[in-house]
């Protein structure tokens, strides 16, 4: 495949354009579902969405994707309220609730399918993309539906985007204020389930929590803002998908789905090392600084120590006598001559009037004179 | 002259599940007092500020606000929550945390403005947290995080404040901040009710208590109620050796 495919390619265009939007409307609505711990959720969604395809399919005969999706959103939103009616109704917790329903609907999809499989007809062929997608089998009304679906809650998003900070920040307080929390809730439920049934046909009921989960939690790395985290999750989204669908579009045999979430997976992995305030690298940096920074200056507290008992701060002493402290090395010296708090000759050092300065308002408001 | 009723609570049950975490309350708390619930764990403080501001529904009875019910007379109710019952780590600032106490009277849809940010920036001014408007909710200790709570409710500007353990896991420095705003408000005429747990502090911070275990105990003012006997009705008995000055 030539770069300039992705131009001239109709094909190709439409289905890197349904990967790109869909990217971005998961990674949108995928923000919301983490803040609200509700990550497992999208998963057990998506699989509770399996048998209203199966039985969509079964009692229309149609495989139109769009009456299928619409049996995949009716499915999906049993599953969604069976698990929060097991939530209050019985003992169980959430994640017990989420991986019955899960395992409960997927398995009841399977069995319509492996039904129609056995069929005469060879009509039924096909559905078994829902499971891992197949972004090929996007068209140009598919894409439309996914902007329009994308466009209808980016503007819910914007309307309500008070109402959504609050609720997923403090739920109780937003009831005393007179929100109507089950309405919100649900609002957000709402849009989450859309965006995953107008996942399913690109990237199949498995992997589908993945493109709600990967992009969020890469951009929550970055920001500290929720605006920037969900407009960051959507770009990443996009990313994925644009760059998933480039992939695997080179390279005849892989589909689609599980190379767009891989991508996502690499923008994680990405966001975990290298962003600056929460990854794991500049972390390790951060404090392996300190822990130096620290020792230096323990040193140097512990030369003051000596040359405080001397009238003339300058007065060279040797570096034998520092031997007994544990934290110094030539190293070490070094650094402190090189901050010039000290200076060095031959065997001897000496503390500077900066260095004398420093060590004695270091610890000065916290530390027990010694 | 009669003080007027800030808070009725009439025959109020609540339960979990099976169990009865409040027992038929009855609680009349006159306007301007500054008033402690104390109580053992479990005693259902927390729950009674809960169903008081219809955060929980109960089994059976009433409250009224002023004579009316909670949902006509939010606007004049505040609340405070306990600070571990939210996530810190949401992505946002303390200002816009103190900016929330502003949605209630803005209501549905429509946003914040300049307005709304004076108010949030004066609160912040009063619980002493200006300089730390900007900086993200995670990196605040224990106690600058419970001063935005305080200033979040502060920002409603209401006549009834409710506080759950206010004082929980904050430093000596924020305790008497924080008591000196619930002062303040008292002066200003404002009703505070405030789950509490240490009971050394009641009577130098309250002018009011409630004693609360599962059923209400007593209400009244603290040189009146304070005493061992309704302790040891609400602790049980060794709670004479702890109240002793």
């Amino acid at each position: 495949m030539e770069l300039t495919d992705f131009f001239t390619d109709y094909t190709l265009r439409t289905i890197t354009l349904g990967t790109a939007v869909l990217g971005a409307i998961c990674g949108m609505l995928g923000s919301f579902a983490v803040l609200r711990k509700q990550s497992l959720l999208g998963d057990a969604i998506s699989h509770a969405a399996l048998p209203g395809i199966a039985l969509a399919f079964l009692f229309t005969g149609l495989k139109d994707s769009n009456v299928l999706l619409l049996g995949a959103l009716i499915s999906g939103f049993i599953g969604t309220v069976w698990i929060r009616g097991i939530v209050t109704k019985t003992h169980l917790k959430t994640d017990t609730a989420l991986g019955l329903i899960l395992s409960l609907f997927f398995g009841f999809g399977e069995l319509v399918l492996s039904y129609l499989k056995k069929q005469p007809d060879a009509n039924q062929a096909g559905l078994d993309k829902y499971l891992f997608g197949q972004a090929a089998t996007l068209v140009q009304s598919d894409v439309i539906v996914m902007i329009i679906v994308t466009g209808i809650s980016l503007v819910v998003m914007l309307l309500f985007w008070k109402e959504f900070k609050l609720l997923l920040f403090d739920k109780n307080y937003a009831m005393t204020l007179g929100f109507n929390t089950r309405f919100i809730d649900g609002l957000i439920s709402f849009f989450i389930v859309l965006a995953i049934v107008i996942g399913l046909q690109t990237v199949g009921v498995v992997l589908m929590s993945a493109m709600l989960l990967a992009p969020a939690a890469a951009a929550r790395q970055w920001t500290n803002s929720l605006g920037t985290m969900v407009i960051l999750a959507a770009v990443f989204g996009a990313f994925s998908g644009v760059f998933g669908t480039g992939i695997s579009a080179s390279y005849n045999n892989l589909s689609t789905g599980p190379v767009i979430v891989l991508v996502a997976a690499v923008f994680v992995g990405v966001s975990f090392i290298f962003s600056p305030s929460r990854g794991v690298l500049f972390k390790q940096i951060r404090l392996i600084r300190n822990r130096r920074d620290l020792e230096l200056k323990k040193t140097l507290y512990f030369m003051y120590g000596i040359v405080e008992k001397h009238e003339d701060i300058s007065r060279p002493h040797s570096i034998k006598i520092l031997n007994g402290f544990q934290g110094f090395t030539r190293g070490t010296l070094k650094a402190l001559s090189d901050k010039s708090w000290i200076t060095i000759k031959g065997q001897d050092w000496s503390l500077t009037e900066e260095g004398f300065q420093t060590a004695e308002n270091l610890y000065n408001t916290n530390m027990p004179e010694s | 002259m009669e003080q007027k009723i800030a808070v009725a609570v009439d025959d109020l049950t609540v339960a979990y599940n099976y169990k009865p975490v409040l027992w038929d309350i009855d609680l009349s708390i006159p306007e301007g007092v500054l008033m402690a619930i104390v109580g053992p764990n479990g005693a259902g403080k927390s729950t009674l500020i809960k169903s008081i501001l219809g955060i929980i529904d109960p089994i059976a009875g009433s409250v009224a606000i002023y004579g009316k019910p909670y949902k006509k007379q939010r606007d004049k109710v505040a609340y405070v929550p306990q600070k571990g019952s939210v996530d810190w780590d949401f992505p946002t600032t303390a200002l816009d945390v103190v900016m929330m106490g502003t949605y209630g009277a803005l209501g549905w849809i429509k946003r914040p403005g300049a307005k709304q940010k004076k108010q949030a920036l004066e609160a912040l001014e009063k619980v002493g947290m200006l300089a730390f408007k900007g900086r993200q909710i995670s990196q605040l200790s224990g106690g600058q995080q419970q001063r935005i709570f305080l200033a979040r409710a502060l920002v409603q500007n209401a006549a009834i404040y409710f506080m759950d353990e206010p004082f929980q896991g904050v430093d000596a420095t924020t305790e008497i901040a924080i008591i000196n705003i619930l002062k303040e408000l008292r002066k200003a005429g404002k009703t505070v009710i405030v789950v509490h747990h240490d009971l050394q502090t009641v009577p130098e911070y309250f002018d009011w208590v409630t004693f609360l275990n599962v059923k209400h105990i007593a209400t009244g003012p603290v040189k009146d109620i304070f005493n061992d006997d309704n302790l040891t009705k609400t602790y049980g008995i060794n709670y004479k050796v702890a109240v002793q000055k």
